[in-house]
């Protein structure tokens, strides 16, 4: 490192600290109470730290690393805090590098602090050596080597700064076992200043008054509202946009609660299994106003498709995303909160009567949520509205990957923002059951409900033993058919009927769960459905419930993967 | 989003830590641009270093490149200096098989292209060429029937005419 890429004034010499006590002491600066991991070699003098700081870290000990790092995404995701993960070398660091991924897709704020070999031994292919910055370049915001403790008091300090600002993203920060050990009287920086790392505050003010008059002036304009809308805590301020200028909303997966989905402006998530009208509007729209997304393109869909007659407007803190995908009429970059505040004044109140006749005539005629009669089966999607009653819709939902992801996103009212997690970008399974962990520790007292698929939560079932020894009060729903569904339903459209590695032979889920020394219960009817689920809401600890639904049920709305927002398939019966 | 392929020359300054090469190839190639030469070497401020990259691509493709490098917490700064007035300048180390007979020819093939003769072996000479990247091009182009021994290039460099302070250029540098 070198002088002038250092930073912040400091506060004078303090006390020596070891370079593991410096870690704690920057958690706890960061308010953060809660850490994930699993010890070993290399990071064991980080675990003789957090020892003595065991009564203010709670270290919450997962049965994989790969579990530690989704626990520490959905404990930021659902505090909007930091979250943190602690590895070892080697294979500790290598099993952390999904989650990595996955922060990174998501723009989730996760510090990794993974132990290295010491010092002399870098680069010597020692046991348990593993380049994990050289790894996590990629997948990460940034990523720091740390070789001497006097460099830790900064690098901390930084790498929660990179985390947490502008479009958030993981860190790691490698640090040698010696270095955990090594003495430092440096002090932390009381700020951060790094020169090639500037977020942007508020959206240029002339671009925002272009944004206005395009709005204004547009006759059928649709909000696309993202993960920004949470990150940013813009929901006040996206209501106040939809319901003072009378536009219609509708969200991405990562959006999905930031507006109220009963309100009547709400249309819903839109996207490859978003609503029919969500999708159609996408269609037809002449405004597409595009808060904190990136148009991803599960989002989207054939780009030709998606508003060929709109001008886009896109408000988001990446420069990068601006422009990547769609031609953009108004580019601005900015917080979104803050440019909101300034936009919000300057919308005026349209009523768009035919726009909003056609948004409500696509809302009757193609339903989207209905659940179809099952007299044998329980269907999944009912799972999914069981928990909606039985919590009155204030849950905090946590979907794995596949059928189960896209139910839980339709089947439940969200009306507000971090009520809906999912993986939504790295779509890796078995992210539901350590995330709703991170979920539950940051949200205490909350009722928390993990819903996952068979197959993903064979992926992290370990974290069983986690809930159990932490007594972490998560209720898991299973939807248990028998199948990797979303592969069992690609393989019926799009490979005729040749399944292939779709089938699951499941154990007895309720069993394992007991086996673990959780309540486990097996669901097969409609009546045990619903008591089980007020039970387990009721209940004050962890429990699994393993609801065998129908196997071969389809995830409806469905677009084509090549096709656009005008080929919604829907459901047939 | 759409446009013609052209070549784009862009100078980053960038951080001297250890590793700050493999950030900025391990997003050229994860991205998939394509990387005609890349030059690094100090700059005037000690700590830092200057990168000049020559990338193929359409404006809006090297428009999202500069975007991505600008990402990268190391990079300080990033310039296309494409279309604007700026100097571009290349080196070329080129060993040449020439028989004694020939060398008075290629010396003053060299010496048109303002090539300096550095070296001169039994049946080899050594030419250093400097100047943009087009005449060394075509220098090669000419001596190509002696037969090149080896050739090493050292990727443009490049630099904007005018002093900092009277550019108003981008806030990004
Ligand atoms: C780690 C990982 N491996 C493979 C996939 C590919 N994949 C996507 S959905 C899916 C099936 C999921 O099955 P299950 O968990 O039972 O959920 P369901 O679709 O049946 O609700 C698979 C294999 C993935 N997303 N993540
Ligand atoms: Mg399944």
């Amino acid at each position: 490192m070198t002088a002038t890429e250092s930073n912040g004034s400091t506060n004078g010499a303090v006390p020596a600290r070891s370079g593991g006590q410096v870690i704690c002491e920057a958690i706890l600066a960061e308010d953060i109470d809660v850490i994930f991991g699993m010890p070993g070699g290399a990071s064991l003098p980080f675990y003789d730290a957090l020892y003595h700081y065991q009564d203010r870290i709670r270290h919450v000990l997962a049965r994989h690393e790969q579990g530690a790092g989704f626990a520490a995404n959905g404990y930021a995701r659902a505090t909007g805090k930091v979250g943190v993960a602690t590895s070892t070398s080697g294979p500790g660091a290598t099993n952390l590098v999904t989650s990595m991924a996955n922060d990174h897709m998501d723009s989730v704020p996760v510090v990794y602090i993974t132990g290295q070999v010491a010092r002399p031994a870098i680069g010597s292919d020692a046991f348990q050596e593993t380049d994990i910055t050289g790894i996590s370049i990629p997948i990460t915001k940034h990523n720091y080597l740390v070789m001497h403790a006097d460099e830790l008091p900064r690098v901390m300090a930084e790498a929660f700064y990179l985390a947490k600002s502008g479009r958030p993203g993981p860190v790691v920060v490698d640090v040698p076992k010696d270095v955990f050990l090594e003495e430092t009287t440096v002090p932390a920086p009381d700020r951060v200043n790094l020169r090639g790392y500037r977020p942007v505050r508020a959206g240029n003010l002339k671009m925002v008054r272009r944004a206005a008059e395009v709005i204004n002036a547009s006759e059928r304009p649709m909000i696309m509202a993202g993960h920004g809308v949470d990150i940013s805590r813009a929901a006040p301020e996206l209501f106040e946009m939809a319901t003072g200028g009378n536009i219609p909303v509708v969200t991405t997966l990562h959006g999905v609660g930031g507006f109220p989905e009963t309100h009547p402006l709400s249309f819903g998530m839109l996207g490859m299994h978003g609503l029919a009208y969500a999708n159609f509007a996408m269609g037809e729209t002449d405004c597409i106003i595009g808060l904190g997304v990136r148009f991803d393109d599960r989002a989207v869909g054939k780009v030709d498709e998606f508003g060929p007659n709109a001008k886009v407007v896109h408000i988001d803190v990446d420069p990068a995303e601006i422009g990547k995908v769609l031609d953009t009429e108004v580019p601005i970059v900015g917080d979104l909160k803050l440019t909101l505040q300034a936009l919000n004044p300057l919308i005026e109140h349209r009523e768009r009567r035919p726009w909003m006749a056609q948004l409500n005539e696509w809302r009757e005629n193609h339903p989207s949520l209905d659940i179809p009669d099952s007299p044998d089966t329980v269907l999944p999607q009912e799972v999914v509205r069981s928990i909606y009653d039985a919590s009155g819709g204030d849950a905090r939902v946590i979907a794995d990957v596949g059928q189960n992801q896209m139910w839980a996103s339709q089947h439940f009212w969200y009306e507000k923002p971090r009520r809906f997690f999912s993986a939504g970008g790295l779509g890796p399974m078995g992210y539901a059951l350590p995330a709703a962990m991170g979920v539950q520790m940051g949200a205490p007292g909350e009722p928390v409900w993990c819903v996952t698929g068979d197959g993903g939560l064979l992926i992290n079932i370990q974290e069983f033993n986690t809930l159990a020894a932490e007594k972490i009060p998560v209720k898991v729903a299973i939807l248990n058919n028998a199948h990797l569904g979303m592969i069992r339903q690609w393989q019926q459209f799009f490979y005729d009927g040749r399944y292939m590695g779709a089938f699951l032979d499941n154990p007895d889920f309720a069993k394992v769960a007991e086996a673990f020394g959780l309540r486990g219960v097996s669901v097969s009817s409609r009546d045990e459905l619903h008591t089980a689920i007020a039970d387990a809401h009721a209940y004050d600890g962890p429990v699994v419930l393993d609801v065998h639904v129908d196997r071969v049920e389809n995830v409806y709305p469905m677009i084509v993967p090549g096709t656009g927002v005008r080929s919604v398939i829907e459901d047939p019966r | 989003m759409n446009g013609t392929s052209r070549s784009h020359t862009l100078v980053a300054m960038v951080a001297d830590h250890p590793g700050v090469l493999t950030r900025v190839a391990s997003m050229f190639r994860r991205r998939g641009f394509n990387i005609a030469s890349l030059a690094v070497g100090n700059c005037e401020e000690p700590g830092y270093s200057r990168m000049t990259i020559e990338v193929r691509g359409t404006d809006d493709e090297v428009k999202q490149f500069e975007k991505q490098l600008y990402k990268l917490v190391e990079v300080i700064t990033v310039r296309d200096l494409t279309d604007v007035s700026a100097v571009q300048t290349e080196t070329a180390l080129v060993r040449v098989r020439v028989s004694a007979a020939d060398r008075p020819v290629l010396a003053d093939i060299a010496g048109i292209f303002h090539g300096e003769i550095v070296d001169v072996g039994r049946d080899t000479m050594i030419v250093q060429i400097t100047g943009v990247s087009e005449t060394i091009d075509r220098f090669l182009d000419v001596i190509a029937e002696y037969g090149i021994d080896e050739l090493t290039r050292t990727g443009v460099v490049a630099m904007a005419r005018g002093s900092k302070a009277a550019r108003n250029g981008s806030a990004r540098g």
